[in-house]
C-alpha cells in the first residue's frame, strides 16, 4: 500500500533521513520503533508531505506522492496523529471533529462519523463543547485519534500516541489500535514504547541515526537479541 | 451627566471605525504573526474607492460601500502574494520592513495619481439629519457608521465562528502545521483572511470619510496606527480584543477631545500604547504565553 524508495530528508544541514525505506502492506500494523531523534517523526512528516525528500520516492497505491500537495495527501486517504497531539486547544472538541472533515462534503456521513467517534470514546461526546485545551492528556489523544479518523482515512499514521500517557491509559490506547486496524484501516505506528508496539504489530522496523538496522515481523524482532538489548530493557 | 453621555454617543462611531481596522490587524496577526502596517493604507484606498464610486459612477453609498470593500479584499489578496508570501520562510522582521515599505508604496502611488489634496465627500452622499433623543443629539450619519460596523462585526463573528472556512482559519492561527494534516491549504486560508481583514478595513476608510467628511491620501496613517494600538490594547490575534479596543480607543479619543484639548488625542493614543506595553504586554484579553520555539 505504502512503499518509501531509499528517500534522503533534510532539517537544513541535518540529515534526518539516510536512504531510508520500509513498506507497509493493507491491512496490517506496521511498527517504526526507534530511540529518540532517530526519524522517526520525520519519517511521517515525510509521508504527509509536511518534509520534501530531496532524493528518493514515497509511493502510495502505485502513485509517488512526494511531491504531492499535503492536503492532496489527505484526499486520498492518509492521515495522521501528530506528535505531542496537536489538538486545536482553542477549538471545542466538536470543531475539532469537523476540522478532521474538513476536505469532505457529505454532511450526513460527517454526521454519523462523528457520533461513531462518541460511542467509541464516550468520554468525548459528555465534553463535545468544550475547549479541546481543557481536556486530560488521554482525553487529548483520544480526540486526536478520533480527528483523523473524521478523514476516513485508508492509511492512518500514528506519532507516539502513547507519550505522557499512564501505563493503564497507553493500554487502552492501544486496544483502540487495534480495534481500529481489524475494521479495515492500515496503520503506521511510530513508538518508542517498544514493548507495545511490537505486541500490536505485525511488521516492524528499527531506526538508528535515520537509517533502518533491523526489520522483520514484529515477533521476530521482539525476540531479536540486539533489541531486546536496546529497546526492551534487556 | 448629558455631555458625558453625548461624549459616549460620538465616540461610538469612532471606536466602531477603529475597531474595523483593529480587526484586520489582528486577523492577519494571527495567521502570519504580521503587524501589516500597509493595513491603515488598504483603509485609505478604500476611502478612494468609496469615494469616486459616489462621485463618478453616482452609486448610493451602500453600493460604494461594498464596492470599496470588494477592490481592497482583491488587494490585500494581491499584496499578500506578492509582497508577504515570498518572505514566509524569512526572519519577522523582513516582513515587518516591507509591510511599511508596501505603506509608503500605496500613500505615494495615491499622492502621484492622485494628488495630496483633500476630497470633500459630496453633501448630497449623505444628508445630515440629527435626532434628539432623551437630550442627546444623534446624528443619522453617528447611526450609519455604527450601525455598518456593527454588522459587519456579527458577520465576521458568524464567518469565524460558524463557517467552514473560518473554522479552517481559526485552525491555522492555532497550530499550522496540524491545520495542514487535516487538509486545510494554508495559502488559501491566509488569502482569504487578508480578503476579509482588508474588505473590513475598506468598509471602515468608507466610514471615515462620512464621518470626516474629507478624505486623501495620508489618511490611513493615524487611524492605522490607533487601531493597531487598539489590536495591542485587546491583545493581538484576540477577534474579541481587537473590537474591545477599537472602542476603548475610539471613547479614550472623544474623551480627552471633549474634556481636554483635542491637540492631545494623539499623545493619548501613544501614551496608552506605552502604558500597555510596559504592563501587559499580551493585552486586556491575551494570555501571558512565552514564544514556542
Amino acid at each position: 500500500m505504502l512503499t518509501i524508495n531509499e528517500i534522503d530528508v533534510y532539517y537544513g544541514a541535518i540529515h534526518a533521513l539516510k536512504k531510508m525505506s520500509l513498506a507497509v502492506e493493507e491491512g496490517t500494523i506496521v511498527t517504526l520503533i526507534g530511540a529518540n531523534g532517530a526519524g522517526k517523526t520525520t519519517t511521517l512528516k515525510t509521508i504527509s508531505g509536511i518534509l520534501r525528500p530531496k532524493n528518493g520516492t514515497v509511493v502510495y497505491k502505485g502513485k509517488d506522492i512526494s511531491k504531492t500537495a499535503p492536503e492532496k495527501i489527505v484526499s486520498l486517504g492518509i492521515s495522521q496523529v501528530p506528535e505531542g497531539r496537536r489538538v486545536f486547544q482553542t477549538m471545542s472538541v466538536m470543531e475539532n471533529l469537523e476540522m478532521g472533515a474538513y476536505l469532505r462534503k457529505d454532511k450526513k456521513e460527517i454526521a454519523a462519523d462523528m457520533e461513531n467517534v462518541f460511542v467509541r470514546f464516550p468520554r468525548l461526546k459528555e465534553r463535545r463543547k468544550q475547549m479541546a485545551g481543557t481536556l486530560s492528556g488521554g482525553e487529548q489523544q483520544m480526540l486526536a485519534i478520533g480527528r483523523a479518523l473524521m478523514a476516513r482515512p485508508e492509511l492512518l499514521l500514528m506519532d507516539e500516541p502513547s507519550m505522557g500517557l499512564a501505563p493503564l491509559l497507553v493500554k487502552e490506547i492501544f486496544e483502540i489500535i487495534k480495534d481500529i486496524n481489524a475494521r479495515g484501516t492500515t496503520i503506521l505506528l511510530v513508538e518508542q514504547n517498544a514493548n507495545m508496539a511490537l505486541s500490536i504489530a505485525d511488521q516492524a522496523f528499527v531506526i538508528e541515526t535515520g537509517e533502518i538496522v533491523l526489520k522483520g515481523s514484529a515477533q521476530q524482532l521482539m525476540k531479536s537479541e540486539e533489541v531486546k538489548k536496546a529497546y526492551l530493557g534487556g | 451627566m448629558l455631555e458625558f453621555m453625548q461624549q459616549i454617543v460620538n465616540g461610538l462611531s469612532l471606536g466602531a471605525i477603529y475597531a474595523l481596522i483593529a480587526l484586520g490587524y489582528t486577523m492577519v496577526y494571527g495567521i502570519i504573526k504580521l503587524i501589516n502596517f500597509a493595513h491603515g493604507d488598504i483603509m485609505m484606498v478604500g476611502a478612494f474607492v468609496g469615494f469616486f464610486s459616489v462621485t463618478m459612477l453616482g452609486v448610493n453609498i451602500f453600493v460604494a460601500l461594498l464596492a470599496a470593500m470588494a477592490f481592497c479584499a482583491l488587494l490585500g489578496v494581491a499584496i499578500e502574494k506578492v509582497a508577504y508570501k515570498p518572505l514566509r520562510q524569512s526572519t519577522r522582521i523582513a516582513a515587518l520592513i516591507t509591510a511599511i515599505g508596501v505603506s509608503l508604496f500605496l500613500e505615494y502611488v495615491m499622492v502621484y495619481f492622485f494628488t495630496p489634496n483633500q476630497r470633500v465627500f459630496p453633501a448630497e452622499t449623505f444628508s445630515l439629519h440629527n435626532y434628539h433623543i432623551a437630550g442627546l443629539v444623534i446624528s443619522n450619519k453617528d447611526m450609519f457608521v455604527f450601525g455598518s460596523a456593527i454588522i459587519l462585526m456579527i458577520i465576521l463573528q458568524y464567518i469565524i465562528k460558524r463557517t467552514r472556512t473560518g473554522k479552517a482559519m481559526r485552525a491555522v492561527s492555532i497550530d499550522q502545521e496540524a491545520a495542514v494534516l487535516m487538509g486545510i491549504s494554508v495559502d488559501k486560508t491566509i488569502s482569504i483572511t487578508f480578503a476579509i481583514g482588508s474588505a473590513l478595513a475598506a468598509a471602515a476608510g468608507v466610514l471615515i470619510g462620512i464621518y470626516y467628511n474629507t478624505i486623501n491620501p495620508l489618511m490611513g496613517i493615524i487611524p492605522g496606527l490607533k487601531a493597531f494600538v487598539a489590536a495591542v490594547l485587546g491583545g493581538i490575534g484576540i477577534i474579541p480584543g481587537a473590537m474591545v479596543g477599537g472602542f476603548v480607543m475610539g471613547m479614550l479619543e472623544t474623551m480627552v477631545s471633549g474634556y481636554g484639548s483635542s491637540l492631545y488625542r494623539d499623545a493619548v493614543a501613544f501614551g496608552v500604547l506605552i502604558l500597555i506595553l510596559l504592563i501587559k504586554p499580551s493585552g486586556l484579553f491575551g494570555k501571558n504565553t512565552g514564544e514556542k520555539v
